[in-house]
């Protein structure tokens, strides 16, 4: 059983992504969330989706200042994950009965809507990435998502100078813009 | 290139870049132009929903990374099913009833399995077309130039290769899944794999009616793959669920995706699915993966009037299959059947990358 502290200091772990905390965490709960899953008719698969999801959602939790968590990591994984499988099954239409549920859980409304909105701007973003192509995709990738510098860039995807990949990696950005907008336009 | 600018003084605008007299600058421009104000804040959101995303993708991959490492651990592993003993009590309190339905659940499977052979679809649909490959002199010279540049593999006898179509393995010690009417053609079956090698391969199953079939290598050289990257799917794929395939319409191995456009075959076969997408004669026996990197169809033929109207069988129908031959024969018992998904979330060129390695050509001389 993890003190208060233990907890604590797995969620600024968990902030910084740090490897060994997110494992602490996975290893100690995932297996109450399968075995929920599958007795509430579910396979081993959907319930390592359920679980990622609300370990995502707890990263982002961990990441803000201003959450504190009153209850246990169990508790609060457990909460989200019954809600999200709840949803599942509705979506299934697979939703007969009450959920079979004997852990205590405490109410995360407002997670679920940011939540819901974070994996819809996520995958907005992943269908315009999508669709631009290479060498724009791992042009930006390699800018803004690995961070890496224009010098390494530049000797990385054979451009004679950082000033060309610069000027290269600003066309694909407005390209991934506009893409990346007009999806708002069409919704 | 004025856009281009623009951006540029932007981004440094926001990444706190710029000198204090730039700033005071720039930000008495952006006052006076609403356009350029406009651009500022549409530019930060972006960017900063480029920045999240970039991030939860990470985040994403080493959740994967660590759930690999448990499943590894056995950490994750799916308990036994645990109240035998209720299951026993039923059994022995509804012996008899089970006993009277299911003998009548079997003469009504006997009559309609007869009444489906008699009524069978293939043989009413005219322009169903299977498709493997009968393949000419060329490509059968191009097979054994491939075959002699395996250095450190037993160089095979020369094989006359007339057919040519697809496999994939279900089960990493050798076992691979192919269309009935592909081994039918078939004798001296031999497969090979992305890096040219090729292994022979002995036919240890064949239904013709769900049209699958099973090989296994029997071939010293074959090395067990210990981890297969995808999943079967037991339940049906939706309508317009997207997937890709991939096969040997050449002999090289061609990717191809499309969407699911109905649940049912040819004449309303339904172990079968209805697929838009691009199929050639050497398609058969490819494998069907949603974008979950599950299998969710084998590829067995397509309409030869219509356009991209192909069909497949569906991956449930594998169990089966496997069921049967372990039913048939105890020399199968050992067979294990994919449960870990390596594909789920990565993108589609990871996907194919990972795949490319489990699907083999399947080539052999006329059987006649």
């Amino acid at each position: 059983m993890s003190t208060i502290e233990q907890e604590l200091q797995l969620l600024k772990g968990l902030a910084i992504s740090d490897k060994q905390a997110i494992e602490t965490i996975y290893r100690e709960n995932y297996s109450m969330i399968q075995s929920f899953v599958i007795n509430n008719n579910g396979s081993a698969d959907d319930a390592r989706d359920i679980f990622q999801e609300a370990m995502v959602v707890l990263y982002e939790k961990s990441k803000d200042t201003t959450f504190s968590l009153n209850c246990q990591i169990k508790t609060y994984v457990y909460s989200i994950c019954r809600r999200l499988w709840l949803k599942r099954l509705q979506q299934l239409n697979k939703y007969s009965t009450q959920v079979e549920s004997l852990e205590e859980t405490v109410f995360v409304e407002d997670e679920m809507e940011e939540h819901e909105k974070r994996d819809n701007d996520f995958t907005l973003m992943e269908h315009a990435m999508s669709k631009i192509g290479e060498p724009c995709k791992s042009l930006l990738d390699a800018y803004y998502l690995q961070k890496k510098s224009m010098q390494d860039i530049a000797a990385n995807f054979g451009y004679t100078n950082a000033d060309n990949a610069k000027t290269q990696k600003y066309k694909c950005l407005i390209r991934l813009k506009k893409l990346f907008f007009a999806q708002y336009k069409n919704a | 290139m004025d856009e281009i600018i623009l951006i540029e003084t932007v981004e440094r605008y926001l990444s706190g870049e710029m000198t204090t007299q730039e700033r005071a600058f720039f930000e008495d421009f952006r006052k006076n132009n609403a356009e350029v104000d406009q651009l500022v804040v549409e530019h930060a959101y972006f960017i900063e929903g480029l920045q999240k995303y970039g991030d939860l993708k990470t985040f994403k991959h080493t959740l994967q990374e660590i759930d690999a490492k448990l499943t590894e651990e056995g950490v994750t592993a799916v308990p036994a099913l645990t109240g035998k003993a209720k299951v026993v009590n039923l059994w022995q309190k509804y012996k008899r009833n089970i006993a009277v339905a299911a003998s009548i659940a079997g003469f009504i499977s006997i009559l309609t399995s007869g009444l489906m052979v008699t009524y069978s679809k293939k043989s009413g649909n005219e322009y169903y077309s299977q498709l493997v490959e009968k393949i000419n002199q060329t490509n059968q010279e191009l097979i054994k130039l491939n075959a002699n540049k395996n250095n450190g593999v037993i160089i095979k006898p020369e094989v006359k290769v007339d057919y040519r179509a697809t496999g994939f393995l279900i089960d990493g010690s050798g076992y691979i899944i192919t269309n009935a009417h592909v081994l039918n053609k078939m004798k001296n079956i031999y497969v090979e794999n992305n890096k040219g090698n090729y292994f022979s391969a002995e036919n240890i199953y064949i239904d013709n009616v769900m049209d699958l079939a099973i090989l296994k290598i029997d071939d010293t050289a074959y090395k067990t793959i210990s981890n297969l990257p995808f999943t079967i799917k037991k339940n049906n794929a939706d309508l317009g669920e997207e997937f890709f395939t991939l096969g040997f319409p050449r002999n090289e191995i061609v990717y191809g995706e499309g969407y699911v456009s109905a649940k049912s075959g040819s004449d309303g076969d339904s172990t079968a699915y209805q697929l838009t997408v691009s199929a050639n004669p050497g398609n058969s026996g490819g494998p069907v993966i949603n974008r979950n990197g599950e299998l969710i169809g084998i590829i067995t033929a397509k309409d030869s009037k219509a356009d991209g109207v192909v069909y497949a069988a569906k991956a449930k129908n594998i169990l089966m299959l496997v069921d049967q031959l372990k039913k048939d024969n105890i020399k199968y018992q050992h067979i294990k059947m994919p449960v870990n998904n390596d594909l789920k979330k990565l993108d589609r060129v990871q996907q194919v990358k990972k795949m490319e390695d489990v699907v083999f050509m399947v080539v052999g001389a006329t059987n006649k």
